[in-house]
């Protein structure tokens, strides 16, 4: 389909010189401490995509909130088909035909899919009520339009992240809009959904709707863009043709200097098991599960939206509770019932929703950091400010978190950096089990090999990791084995040497040939 | 690497803490106690004296006492409504005791014993059954209450022994009553543990994100539990308190008491909503609430006004965060 579309009329375009429908100029927004955009100008052209990428932090979150009316510019103009327009609120920007995937997504876990993705829009039938059957098999259309295999009657608060994720881009495309915003889409989508989409964004394309992509991956932006926006601190730093720029061009353009892409992982001596799981069972989510995780491992989880990773991760955690099978932690019974005694344990989970499940939006960093680690900071149960703030400097310095100050409300850090503070949260604990669910989901590169690196040294120092991610080069650099799940059972396990991203995609799909 | 030779260095905080302070919703309110403070003298002579000043007081420390611990649980996103049927029903209890022949020490361990009761089955209906606290809290209010009718009719229990005076009559030193060093110890005690201790903290991040709170395995049923005890317990000793203080029991004790304390707690800048509030605040919230009731009563304002203006502030202070959030997210 996408190579359908390069060849229309469409992929001449960029040549042509034509009209921007959208363009922003001299757009400027201060939170209190910090200017989030200043003075920055962005073009968005018909039938094709702009990627617009920058560090974490650099603002391309607020602008997309600034372009669909969730925040008013402090300064600047935009002219949308060569008219200055300002939104007062969301509704404005979506009836001038803008709609957005947001990077943090909005949804109401105890509506159905399919109001969820009508909301605010749904059909109506006789008297103005809304029109459910309609609704119903619109929903089903659009979730079809994606790729997205669920159910529009379902609810909610029963799928899981990735779904839930299907559904805001479903929602995002329910609307008629000339403007698609895509605030990193394709985070913790696995490559099947992200094939998906791309498709999709094709057929956009030859309709002639203006998109803005917005993606940490540098594989996915020279693959699908056409023009490139570059910020750097709130500031508009490079835009042009991606046929005219390069990787390193680009990312010099976003980090001010080069920066080596992926971490190298360190060879590491891997010793006795510390984790096995035996016949591992839970009654909707997975079958059968047993592995072993060595001390100074990597082992690496991979597996499509849905494949139940997440689902046995939670289990392992505590959270959920399996239905038969075993667990040994250094070859004893482990019995966990509560995330409580999996830390004990000296076990954690590092979870993939960290809106629910890993930040806390309304408490500092500082305190963030240290909620799981509060024994080793307090004594008698007593705070010790002097020592929560070192603790927290310590994680949020090695991984690269930009923040203003530590006492600041996660909620009012951007993305990648939230994303950083949850991972800094369990790592503080100290732990000999680390689990990750997709550690780098919404990190920009460079916070990217910063986090790799850490995790190669905590791995040298004699701990072990579980990996759960999406991201093939991820898994593929970092895993010393990889083990595949497909629809709650494991599929397969590779050896570092012999995985490769085709045999991944394969197994994880069930086509045969493959392992 | 690259990566680390630019690392910046992130400080503890920027704003100066005084600062903050100043700027914070403890200033207004002390801004307000003062100016009620001022306005009360203005309009009565027998306002500044010390005893007019010393029975004032007794108009917020009972309610003040369950306010403390109402604070914890509200803060956590759960809420008691049953605490002013719990004073009742200590109270019948205590009652019923003296009739039996019971001494003050035993009436004190009974009040105690009640109101920790009473919390123990509020916690478990919330924490074991996952009932939400509004419906089981309105739910136990009509229970604990109803049984003191039962108990009671339309009688009361008076006879209380006269050591058993003390507690809601009695002064420690000169005009400063035991209730008055009761509630002082009780905010001192409350207050540490709710901004001291990693209890504490416990409680503001379950308040904020419970989900996220059992992910970093803070145990949140059990914290839970505790404070719904707590609330029992306070509302128990508040109990000894109001009883003593009548030197009677009738089943309408403390009747609609459980909506000042709340309006108390709100005033005092805890979120209705949980994750959020002070102590500080609660306690200066439980003062002004003490002025603008006596103030009010020196100027001989009926009691069903009174209730009328409790209603307006209740419904004042939770509409008043959240309208002056919207209007800072507009102007923003
Ligand atoms: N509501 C807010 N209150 C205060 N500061 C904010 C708020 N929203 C964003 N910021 C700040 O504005 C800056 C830009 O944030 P933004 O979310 O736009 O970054 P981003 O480019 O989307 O980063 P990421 O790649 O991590 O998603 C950050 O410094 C962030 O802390
Ligand atoms: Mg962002």
């Amino acid at each position: 389909m996408l190579q359908h579309a390069r060849h229309g009329p469409v992929e001449k375009s960029p040549a042509r010189a034509h009209e921007p429908v959208l363009a922003l100029s001299g757009v400027s927004k201060s939170f209190p401490g910090v200017r989030a955009l200043s003075k920055v100008s962005l073009e968005l052209y018909p039938g094709e995509v702009t990627a617009l990428v920058g560090e974490n932090g650099a603002g391309k979150s607020t602008l997309v909130k600034i372009l669909t009316g969730i925040y008013q510019p402090d300064e600047g103009t935009i002219f949308l088909g060569g008219k200055e327009v300002s939104f007062s609120s969301a509704y404005d920007a979506h009836r001038a035909g803008i709609t957005a995937i947001h990077q943090e997504t909005v949804l109401f876990d105890e509506l159905s899919v399919a109001e969820n993705i009508f909301l605010g829009h749904a059909p109506r039938g006789r008297f103005g009520l809304i029109d459910r059957k309609r609704m119903v098999a619109e929903a089903a259309a659009v979730l079809k339009r994606i790729g997205a295999d669920i159910d529009p009657q379902a609810r909610l608060r029963d799928l899981g992240i990735a779904s839930k994720h299907l559904v805001a881009i479903a929602r995002a495309f329910s609307i008629e809009a000339g403007i698609v915003i895509m605030d990193e889409p394709t985070a913790a989508l696995s490559q099947k959904e992200i094939e998906e989409l791309f498709a999709l964004i094709g057929r956009l394309k030859a309709d002639g709707k203006a998109i803005l992509f917005i993606s940490h991956k540098f594989d996915e932006v020279f693959r699908i863009a056409d023009r490139y926006a570059v910020f750097r601190d709130g500031e508009s730093v490079g835009a042009g043709l991606i046929s005219e720029t390069d990787h390193d061009a680009l990312v010099r353009l976003m980090v001010g200097r080069p920066v080596d892409q992926i971490f190298p992982k360190k060879k590491v001596e891997i010793g006795e098991p510390v984790l096995t799981v035996s016949g591992y069972c839970h009654p909707t989510e997975f079958e059968d599960i047993s592995f072993e995780l060595r001390r100074g491992e990597i082992l690496g989880f991979y597996g499509l939206v849905g494949s139940g990773r997440s689902e046995l991760m939670q289990a392992l955690f505590g959270v959920t509770k399996p239905s038969k099978g075993a667990v040994k932690i250094d070859g004893k019974v482990a019995i966990i019932r509560s995330p409580e005694q999996a830390i004990r344990y000296g076990m954690v989970y590092v979870p993939e929703e960290r809106g629910r499940q890993g930040a806390i939006a309304g408490l500092p960093i500082f305190q963030n950091i240290t909620l799981p680690a509060l024994k080793r900071t307090s004594r008698y149960g007593f705070l010790r400010l002097a020592e929560e703030f070192r603790l927290a400097r310590q994680y949020a310095e090695r991984l690269d978190l930009r923040a203003a100050s530590l006492d600041r409300d996660v909620g009012t850090l951007s993305g990648g950096n939230q994303q950083k503070v949850v991972i800094a949260k369990w790592l503080a604990t100290i732990p000999r089990v680390i689990i990750l669910d997709e550690p780098t989901k919404g990190i920009d590169i460079g916070s990217k090999a910063a986090v790799h690196e850490f995790m190669s040294e905590l791995v040298a120092q004699g701990l072990s990791i579980i990996m759960v991610s999406s991201e093939i080069p991820e898994i593929l650099g970092m895993s010393d084995r990889i083990i595949v799940m497909r629809e709650g059972r494991i599929a397969a396990e590779f050896a570092r040497e012999e995985a490769d991203a085709e045999k991944l995609v394969r197994t994880a799909a069930g086509i045969g040939g493959a392992a | 690497m690259t990566v680390a030779s630019t690392r910046p260095h992130i400080p503890d905080r920027l704003e100066n803490p005084w600062r903050m302070a100043l700027f914070s919703w403890e200033t207004l309110l002390i801004v307000v106690a003062v100016a009620i403070f001022i306005a009360n003298s203005l309009a009565s002579p027998y306002f500044l004296n010390v005893w007019s000043l010393s029975d004032l007081t007794f108009n917020f420390t009972e309610k003040g006492l369950i306010a403390l611990a109402m604070a914890l649980l509200i803060v956590a996103g759960e809420i008691d409504l049953s605490v002013a049927a719990i004073i009742a029903l200590s109270s019948t209890m205590m009652g019923m005791a003296v009739q039996a022949g019971a001494d003050t020490p035993v009436l004190v361990l009974i009040a105690i014993g009640t109101g920790l009761a009473c919390g123990i089955f509020n916690g478990a209906l919330v924490t074991r059954l996952g009932l939400p606290s509004i419906v089981v809290t309105i739910g136990t209010m009509s229970l604990f209450r109803g049984i003191s009718y039962i108990i009671l009719g339309d009688q009361a229990y008076k006879g209380y022994p006269a050591g058993f005076a003390f507690f809601g009559q009695g002064y420690v030193w000169w005009v400063i009553s035991f209730e008055l060093v009761l509630f002082i110890v009780a905010a001192f005690v409350f207050g540490v543990l709710l901004h001291r201790t990693s209890f504490g903290r416990t409680i503001y991040a379950i308040g904020n994100n419970p989900v996220a709170a059992t992910f970093s395995g803070v145990p949140v049923e059990r914290v839970k539990f505790i404070l719904f005890c707590l609330t029992g317990l306070m509302s128990g000793i508040a109990s000894i308190c109001l009883t003593s203080r009548l030197a009677s029991t009738r089943p309408s004790i403390a009747f609609g008491w459980e909506l000042e304390v709340v309006t108390m707690v709100v005033l005092g800048g805890v979120s209705i909503l949980g994750g959020a509030g002070s102590i500080p605040g609660v306690v200066l919230a439980a003062i002004i609430m003490g002025l603008v009731t006596f103030g009010l009563g020196l100027l001989n304002v009926p009691g069903i006004v009174m209730s009328i203006f409790t209603g307006l502030l209740l419904i004042t202070v939770i509409a008043l965060p959240i309208l002056w959030n919207r209007l800072r997210q507009k102007g923003a």
